[in-house]
């Protein structure tokens, strides 16, 4: 009887927690499914009262040919690339030695050190948006790549994330890197970096996310057409065509998320390893 | 090859003083082990050693040459350590090679893909494999070269870490307990391999160890720690027969020394329990003292006491070990029992609860004072044949 009254309890949970994560999923993915769903309509049938989920008419490929015709959309894309790419790149290049003196070498005002990164997460990127700004035009780097790229190279939370990381590394690794002759940095890119990949990748796709959907300050520091990033174009897009041609417009909107969603699904095992931090050892 | 010197260092962490001045003369050559209680600084002075920790004074001395202002890769030494450490992500022959491309190979030659093409790397790295194979060869690790640390056995992992510390043929090797984390059978075995590398090698060696009978096995000398102190350096029989320090005689040997209160008769005989022994120490009279006897030198006697050194008691345990027998006896008024180690023929008669009396050589008695130092024997009578009352068991 006891047992029974207790799977039965268990099952009404069971049943009410999965209701409850799918009503969230649902919340979640309703826009992207519109999306997709949109971006292969025609207009007629987008504003039609009765909601399909897929087209009467198939209208797709006229879709997103315009998406990518009507507009230098794939230039966006590549600028999505050349931007988070070079970003990650540096932020790497920081992050990771910076991480490995605070979590692995003892130094006077280590732990004051961190607080002032704990702090530098605490600070939203509007707050140094106008410094940032005329710092830029002061150098006459307004309406440039590294426009947009040079205020994101150091990433605090990078830091963080690989810091609480290399705690985890056993110091005997370090010392047994320094009798076999590794300096310091070859130390971080030699033995702390292979062994953090999971990390890594975890920051990696974070950061790609961030700085790929990132609007504000490309908005504020580009006014080029050719040097877009993907929001950034697509705006210019819904622009352009004064907002009404929802069909192409999704398509582009799909395709740029796109990357995105596949970067993510190629990197989910190491990232759900790297956010969760079991990969050590 | 060369020798090492440690002149009075001295070390601690925040307030704790864990290193009280240690000084050690270790021979070109020589198997120096270390053993000491849990967290007496035998690690550290080994990172001392090999330049991971700087010591706050006092000077290290690799083959006569001062290595206090050296980093740890310019010292030639190589180090395993108690977890092996070995590089989670490269392979066994990754992990070997790695000392060898630091000092072999130029910066650009190390660089991934287009070091391969830079004048020489080729050579250089044909060499880097042949030593790498030729070390792991020798500890019968060869056929492992392709796997990751995390597919070996602790025993394979324990000689991977061993090859990547001689393949670049250091000056001396520091080793911090490698082999607590094997079992007990292959800890027996790689002792004798160790002890064989270290023949064939001809380098000095600082080995650690928590286990009395690697100390013990292996050791030209053994030098024994505790609480930042070295309390002696000696050959390993020397520190079980002659311990300077009461310490040091507790904690060599198993089952542990006994021990018994004593006090220092108007004579100079050592009196025990009211008794004065045939045993005449050079100290102040009716100073306390501490005298101690190896379980191998007690001898059990059925029956009454029958000599100058004697004491009564019961047989609380008999413990049967199969090369010897443990008898553990409770001599009044004394509350611990005393241990001695006898040939299991000779316990067959022995039975708990048996009255028996113990007796001992006075030449294998030694005193300690209240500081724990050892008190010189001025002289000891020769032992006394045990009358023939009992039946009596010599060991
Ligand atoms: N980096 C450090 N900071 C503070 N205290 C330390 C540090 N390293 C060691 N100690 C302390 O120094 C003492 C000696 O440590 P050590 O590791 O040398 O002991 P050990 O003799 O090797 O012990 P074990 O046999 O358990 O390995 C310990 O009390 C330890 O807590
Ligand atoms: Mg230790």
């Amino acid at each position: 009887m006891r047992t029974r009254s207790i799977a039965a309890t268990g099952l009404g949970f069971q049943l009410f927690r999965h209701a409850a994560l799918g009503l969230g999923a649902f919340l979640m993915l309703a826009p992207f499914v519109i999306m997709i769903s949109v971006s292969l309509k025609p207009s007629g049938e987008i504003f039609s009262p009765e909601f399909t989920l897929l087209p009467k008419q198939w209208h797709a490929w006229q879709n997103y040919a315009d998406a990518f015709t009507k507009q230098p959309l794939a230039r966006y894309i590549l600028n999505g690339f050349i931007v988070t790419g070079s970003i990650f790149a540096c932020q790497l290049l920081t992050a990771l030695p910076c991480a490995y003196a605070l979590a692995k070498l003892r130094w006077r005002g280590r732990e004051t050190m961190f607080m002032l990164v704990l702090l530098g997460l605490l600070i939203p990127p509007q707050v140094t948006a106008i410094p940032l700004y005329i710092l830029l035009w002061q150098l006459g780097l307004l309406n440039t790549y590294a426009a947009i790229i040079l205020p994101s190279t150091i990433s605090v939370f990078g830091i963080f994330l690989m810091r609480q990381f290399f705690l985890t590394v056993p110091d005997d690794l370090i010392n047994a890197a320094r009798l076999d002759g590794l300096g310091e940095f070859a130390i971080v890119w030699r033995i702390m970096m292979p062994t953090a990949m999971p990390a890594v990748i975890a920051f990696g796709v974070l950061s790609l996310v961030w700085n790929w959907n990132e609007f504000f300050w490309p908005l504020i520091v580009v006014q080029s057409e050719h040097l877009a990033t993907p929001p950034l174009g697509v705006v210019f897009f819904a622009n352009a065509e004064a907002g009404t041609n929802y069909g192409p417009l999704m398509a582009a909107a799909t395709a740029i998320t796109a990357p995105l969603v596949i970067a993510f699904l190629a990197a989910q095992r190491w990232f759900i390893d790297g956010v969760t931090m079991t990969a050590v050892k | 090859m060369a020798g090492i010197s440690l002149r009075n260092i001295r070390k601690s962490f925040k307030d704790a003083q864990i290193l009280h001045g240690v000084s050690l003369d270790i021979a070109d050559g020589e198997f120096l082990t270390l053993v000491g209680p849990s967290g007496c600084g035998k690690t550290t002075l080994l990172r001392i050693i090999a330049g991971l920790e700087t010591q706050d004074s006092g000077d290290v001395l690799i083959g006569e040459r001062m290595v206090d202002d050296l980093p740890p890769k310019a010292r030639d030494v190589a180090m395993v350590f108690q977890s092996y450490a070995l590089y989670p992500y490269m392979t066994v022959a990754e992990n070997i090679a790695l000392p060898l491309e630091m000092r072999r190979l130029s910066a650009l030659q190390r660089l991934p893909l287009a070091g391969r093409f830079m004048p020489g790397a080729r050579a250089a790295r044909a060499g880097i494999d042949r030593d790498v194979k030729a070390v792991a060869e020798g500890l019968g690790i060869g056929h492992l070269a392709a796997r990751k640390p995390a597919q070996l056995s602790g025993g394979q992992r324990q000689r991977v870490a061993l090859a990547r510390a001689m393949v670049r043929r250091p000056k001396a090797f520091l080793m911090d307990e490698p082999l607590s984390n094997l079992d007990a059978k292959m800890r027996v075995q790689a002792r004798t391999e160790i002890s064989e590398l270290h023949r064939s090698l001809g380098a000095t060696f600082v080995y650690v160890t928590h286990d009395q009978a690697e100390a013990m096995t292996m050791s030209d000398r053994v030098a024994v720690m505790m609480g930042g102190h070295l309390l002696q350096v000696a050959p390993p029989q020397v520190i079980y027969d002659d311990p300077q320090d009461l310490a040091v005689a507790t904690f060599i040997g198993t089952p542990e020394i006994n021990t018994l209160p004593g006090r220092i008769g108007a004579d100079g005989r050592v009196e025990v329990i009211g008794t004065p022994w045939p045993v005449t120490v050079e100290g102040q009279p009716g100073a306390e003292v501490t005298v101690a006897i190896r379980p191998e030198a007690l001898m059990v006697t059925h029956g009454a006491a029958s000599d100058a050194i004697a004491l009564v008691g019961t047989i609380r345990h008999v413990e049967m070990l199969g090369a010897e027998t443990l008898v553990h006896v409770v001599a009044s008024p004394l509350t611990r029992p005393l241990v001695t180690r006898i040939e299991p023929s000779a316990a067959a008669a022995l039975r708990t609860g048996d009255p028996v009396a113990l007796s001992t050589d006075p030449r294998r008695v030694l005193v300690f004072g209240k500081d724990g130092k050892r008190i010189a024997v001025r002289q000891s009578s020769p032992p006394l044949v045990p009358a023939a009352r009992g039946e009596t068991v010599h060991v």
